[in-house]
């Protein structure tokens, strides 16, 4: 396993597996009155969020601290970032205070390359989403779910096919699922109007698809991504409604579906948008189940980058 | 494992013995609790789990009930975490009774330095607090770093610390039970 986590392409798909089974295991702390373990003690973890996210940060925390790890949260707003001090800076600023992991989430695609690059700071860096570039441990734990429920919680996704519909262009989810789910086996269809689509998605890893009924009897698992407001007045598609009823999930494609087939969402969902009250809320949907899955992922991920020292493998 | 062929291996138990020893395992535990009841036996990964298990069928057997078993992970908790790579986790089952006011015998299959049993004392303050604790080993071979002993053992094994012991179980490797010693470098 590489030293950060940037990108989904960092998993092999021995990686990704024993980050997968890692979390297995770590579930069942969640299960017990003491959800603490020692491992972390002494650690330093710093959240470093330049864009809001309240549910992402939440997790990485409750993940940190579950481990024992100390928790430092910097959020841009308030902080000296707003007065204009460098990536740079702020990262020189947090090595000397000693950070041995800094989750980051940037505005920016690239931010955490640099961060885990350039030598500012010699701590792991963990991508929180950059951008409309990559969110790996949201892929970690959809493949997760995906597999908990699929594949009895172990081994790989071989043979699943998982549908990722909505702004495939700007989403860093998307990107990061295609890249997870075809390491693990899988097959990732990505379905959008031709717009929300990016160039080369002909080379992206799976299949894509501009029509959400052509695919959904073949599906084992749909992930539906948020529609963003701003995205909305950019002239990506005519209006909200047309997009609803082209891509959005209802009870009706529900019905199309096979009866096991996954309902995800990375949210937060625009309900009556991208998917109905009623498909949110039925039996094949793991939304909430995902939420918790989250934490147990990233304790997974923050131990097996920070638990031990050197590679992991290294003394097989 | 594909020991070094100058390296000598000296089988120490074979697989008579080891069943032996974990009869007499089954007698003691029971004979120093006044029967099986309240009774848990909780394997140590990897080595510990199958012993646990044989351990908990002879007393099963012998009293006629139905002890109560499962699997410790303790990875989490050793000391020598940040040394090392990071390792994949093992399984942790409790039985659904819980720790609780329970005797809990902890089963691995060789007692060296003792901080993996330290490890499993942290572990089990995790899940509960039980009545008390022992420790039973297939083999002891010395050399203790920290203040814990054994209150059931196997084998009493003198080694050096060149030597290393090796438990090889048929659940687990597919090959006939047996322990040996060897010299290595390593």
């Amino acid at each position: 396993m590489n030293k950060h986590l940037i990108s989904a392409a960092d998993l092999t798909t021995e990686d990704a597996i024993l980050v997968l089974d890692t979390a297995r295991e770590l579930a069942q702390i969640s299960d017990r009155p003491m959800k603490k373990l020692p491992t972390l003690r002494g650690r330093t973890v710093v959240n470093l969020f330049f864009e809001d996210s309240t549910r992402t940060r939440i997790s990485f925390e409750a993940a940190a601290k579950r481990l024992s790890a100390d928790v430092i949260n910097f959020s841009a707003k308030g902080s000296s970032v707003s007065k204009g001090e460098s990536l740079k800076d702020t990262a020189q600023t947090l090595h000397a205070m000693g950070a041995d992991a800094v989750v980051i989430r940037h505005a920016s695609s690239g931010a955490p390359e640099l961060l885990a690059t350039k030598n500012w700071i010699d701590a792991v860096v963990i991508n929180a989403g950059d951008g409309t570039h990559e969110h790996p441990t949201q892929a970690l734990l959809d493949c997760y779910t995906i597999r908990k429920h699929l594949k009895n919680n172990d081994g790989n996704l071989a043979g699943l096919k998982i549908a990722i519909v909505g702004d495939i262009l700007h989403s860093r989810v998307a990107r990061s699922n295609a890249i997870l789910l075809k390491t693990l086996g899988a097959t990732p269809i990505m379905v959008a109007p031709p717009t929300l689509l990016p160039v080369g998605i002909e080379n992206w890893p799976g299949e894509f698809s501009y029509n959400l009924e052509d695919v959904l009897s073949e599906i084992d698992g749909i992930i539906m991504l948020r529609v963003q407001q701003e995205r909305m007045n950019a002239a990506y598609f005519p209006t909200a409604r047309e997009y609803s009823r082209n891509y959005g999930l209802t009870s009706n494609r529900l019905a199309k579906m096979k009866p096991t087939a996954l309902v995800m969402h990375p949210g937060p969902m625009n309900r009556g948008m991208e998917i109905t009250a009623e498909v949110a809320d039925s039996k094949n949907s793991v939304i909430v189940e995902q939420v918790a899955n989250g934490v147990i992922v990233r304790m997974a991920v923050m131990y097996l980058l920070l638990g031990g020292s050197g590679e992991m493998g290294e003394n097989k | 494992m594909g020991a070094n062929s100058r390296n000598s291996v000296r089988v120490v138990l074979e697989s008579s013995d080891i069943s032996r020893a974990l009869s007499r395992i089954a007698h003691e535990i029971l004979e120093n609790n006044k029967g099986s009841k309240d009774l848990i036996i909780l394997g140590i990964p990897s080595r510990g789990v199958p012993l646990a298990k044989r351990v908990a069928e002879k007393i099963n057997e012998i009293e006629n009930t139905h002890v109560g078993f499962g699997s410790l992970d303790i990875t989490m908790f050793r000391d020598d975490l940040r040394l090392r790579p990071p390792r994949a986790l093992a399984h942790t089952e409790i039985p659904e009774t819980g720790i609780d006011h329970k005797i809990v015998v902890l089963v691995d299959d060789v007692l060296f330095s003792g901080r993996t049993i330290r490890a499993a004392l942290d572990a089990l303050n995790e899940l509960g607090r039980p009545k008390m604790v022992q420790v039973a080993v297939l083999v002891d071979r010395g050399h203790r770093e920290l203040p814990i002993r054994a209150d059931y053992v196997g084998k009493n094994l003198p080694t050096s610390l060149t030597e290393n012991v090796q438990v090889v179980l048929k659940d687990l490797d597919g090959q006939e039970d047996q322990v040996t010693i060897s010299v290595g470098d390593k």
